[in-house]
């Protein structure tokens, strides 16, 4: 299949209001491979271009899982099975002196989880992206707001697609090419 | 509302952020700290200051290597002096970083946002000040990995009924927690640093660093649940690494060590000591970088009045040591406290009550909580304070115990000296370090303060 030269059609916004309401008008009319772009987090912005799901929170309880599980089962394996030593007469599988570790394994492996989760399903690190192809694109880390129509959404036609972004009173539109 | 009322709350809500700025400005003044204000000579002189006193860790560092722990006032009973001393110093002084980045994100508290940042990095620095401390105390440096339950030839393992090694992994996962929360917080604006700079070189450095960051809603929305949830998980951690320093103790039976008040005291003395190592360094910043729109008198009021809240907790906690060193009937105990008071270390026990208890009380004046002069100088005096308080529990316990033939004294020498002073160079350093290349205040989270970030449905 040929590689369209076109990567989507780009809208440039004022306010995080205009892009709203902008993407929600967009999704509405049945574009669904869209993406904003925005300099701070927008409440409710990515429900309006259609994200709806979040696995972020189950990568962290299952990496949460893990740190406490194995935490324990390291010390359970390590203090009463592989090098038991009697210190004081403790119990070798003293669990009330194993729940430090555990908590700590848990919140340790929950936070590395959370962070590389959260990288690995953004697919980042990116370094190049088509979207970093308009110049105007250097404001969206600083006050502007952006919308992408990509061509690969099957309701994408060129002129059609472009009319109706202008049709949404940006500031600028341009195409972004792949 | 009655006038005489109105008026002190108008004085009371002063802004987080100065009224007038933009998306644009605020990103501007932020950036153009690391991105356009050349380095004047004033920072040269501070960071080549505290680079140099680095240097002089370095060498008594070096020194100890070569020499073994005999450098140190350290003798028997006094097994542990300046090197725990201070790590508990640097380690509670960190713990303001998290409280202020996740306990307040948590609590919705939004005046954290222009100090999240330096507050973080100041965590970072006092946890790796931190741990050079039982890096370097444990008598053969080159065998602390020992510490790690690491699979070795010896088929030896740590022993994990210790408090010691609860601790190894309580500040290991404080660090690791604490460098992925400052870090993820610095993607975002290391992508706007990335767009605003036109030096090619320096375009790829951040380009890279913020991982080619674009601001996509999908990835705001995933990045946002992160950070939540890295708060969360960070609040119960720094409660717990400050409970499991003071276990290090409470678990010993040594006499006014052995109590239950520890964990919660600890805390509490950890957070006055980090706040009021955030003012030390807020007040000079904002002063020199002219950032008082961003750090203002709200966020002096209320770092003074953490303070002032967590400063009672930790006097309840003397006045419990003291109550129950008559109350417990325990000789010993009672010993421990008359020795505080009286002994040959009582004035370093009545320079910590003066420093962490009386000087403090100031605070309850709104004149003395809005002064920066006045705040630098009453957080220093609480930063000698608290640790005064670590010499007086680790040094005046071990020193008299049990019995009087294993009585002795601690005379800390210029090695600790030079270790712990150089630990203040090597912080200050990566302090000035970060203000040159990283902005010091969250650009997008000052961004979502503004009145154009709400957005209705």
């Amino acid at each position: 299949m040929k590689r369209d030269p076109i990567y989507g059609i780009m809208a440039e916004f004022d306010s995080a209001q205009a892009l709203v309401d902008a993407a929600r008008k967009t999704y509405q009319a049945g574009y669904k491979k869209i993406d904003a772009y925005s300099p701070f987090p927008v409440e409710g912005l990515a429900e309006e271009i259609g994200f709806t799901h979040d696995e972020v929170p189950l990568v962290v309880l299952i990496g949460g899982l893990i740190g406490g599980l194995s935490g324990y089962l390291m010390q359970w394996w390590i203090s009463a099975v592989d090098y038991p030593l009697n210190i004081g007469g403790k119990p070798y599988h003293a669990w009330p002196a194993f729940i430090v570790i555990t908590f700590e394994m848990t919140i340790l492996f929950a936070g590395i989880s959370a962070v590389f989760g959260m990288l690995a399903l953004n697919g980042l690190p990116m370094p190049y992206h088509p979207v970093f192809n308009v110049p105007r694109f250097s404001s969206a880390s600083k006050d502007r707001f952006f919308l992408i129509v990509f061509s690969s959404d099957k309701k994408y036609e060129p002129l059609a697609t472009r009319q109706f972004l202008e049709g949404l009173s940006p500031r600028s539109v341009s195409e972004v090419p792949s | 509302m009655p006038e005489q009322y109105k008026s002190s709350t108008q004085i009371e809500k002063a802004p987080v952020m100065e009224p007038g700025y933009t998306f644009g400005t605020v990103t501007e003044k932020i950036s153009a700290i690391v991105l356009t204000r050349p380095a004047t000579n004033g920072w040269f002189v501070g960071f080549g200051v505290a680079f140099m006193v680095t240097m002089m860790m370095l060498y008594a560092i070096g020194y100890l290597f070569l020499r073994g722990i005999g450098i140190w006032g350290d003798t028997t009973p006094i097994g542990w002096g300046f090197e725990i001393v201070n790590f508990v110093w640097w380690i509670g002084i960190g713990h303001a970083g998290t409280l202020i980045s996740a306990i307040l994100l948590l609590l919705r508290q939004s005046w954290r946002n222009s100090i999240n940042r330096f507050a973080e990095a100041m965590t970072l620095f006092a946890v790796a000040c931190a741990g050079i401390f039982p890096a370097i105390h444990v008598g053969r440096p080159w065998l602390a990995y020992w510490l790690f339950p690491i699979p070795n030839t010896m088929r030896v393992w740590p022993q994990f009924r210790s408090p010691l090694m609860w601790d190894v992994f309580a500040v290991s996962t404080y660090a690791t927690i604490s460098a992925l929360f400052w870090y993820t917080g610095l993607i975002p604006d290391m992508a706007t640093l990335r767009d605003r700079t036109d030096n090619r070189a320096l375009k790829i450095v951040y380009g890279m660093l913020c991982m080619g960051w674009r601001g996509s809603a999908r990835h705001w929305h995933r990045y946002e649940t992160m950070y939540l949830l890295l708060a969360g998980l960070a609040t119960p951690l720094v409660l717990s690494v400050h409970t499991v320093v003071s276990f290090d103790f409470a678990i010993g039976i040594i006499p006014g060590w052995h109590t239950t008040i520890f964990p919660p005291y600890f805390v509490a003395g950890a957070i006055y000591s980090g706040f009021a190592m955030v003012l030390m360094l807020a007040i000079p910043i904002r002063k020199i970088y002219g950032l008082e729109d961003f750090i203002t008198e709200r966020h002096l009021q209320n770092s003074a009045k953490v303070m002032l809240a967590t400063g009672l907790i930790v006097a309840y906690g003397y006045g419990i040591e003291a109550f129950m060193g008559w109350y417990s009937g325990d000789r010993y105990d009672a010993f421990t406290i008359w020795n505080r008071l009286h002994g040959p270390y009582a004035p370093a026990y009545w320079a910590l009550l003066v420093c962490n208890i009386f000087v403090p009380q100031v605070l309850w004046i709104r004149q003395l909580r809005t002064s920066p002069v006045a705040l630098f100088f009453i957080s220093g005096v609480v930063l000698v304070g608290m640790w005064l308080e670590r010499f007086v529990i680790v040094v005046m316990s071990l020193h008299r115990d049990f019995l009087t033939s294993s009585w002795g004294m601690y005379y800390p020498t210029r090695w600790d000296w030079a270790t712990y002073i150089g630990t203040i160079g090597m912080f200050l350093a990566a302090m000035f370090l970060f203000l040159r290349v990283l902005p010091a205040i969250s650009i997008f989270e000052m961004r979502t303060l503004l009145p154009e970030a709400e957005v209705k449905e």
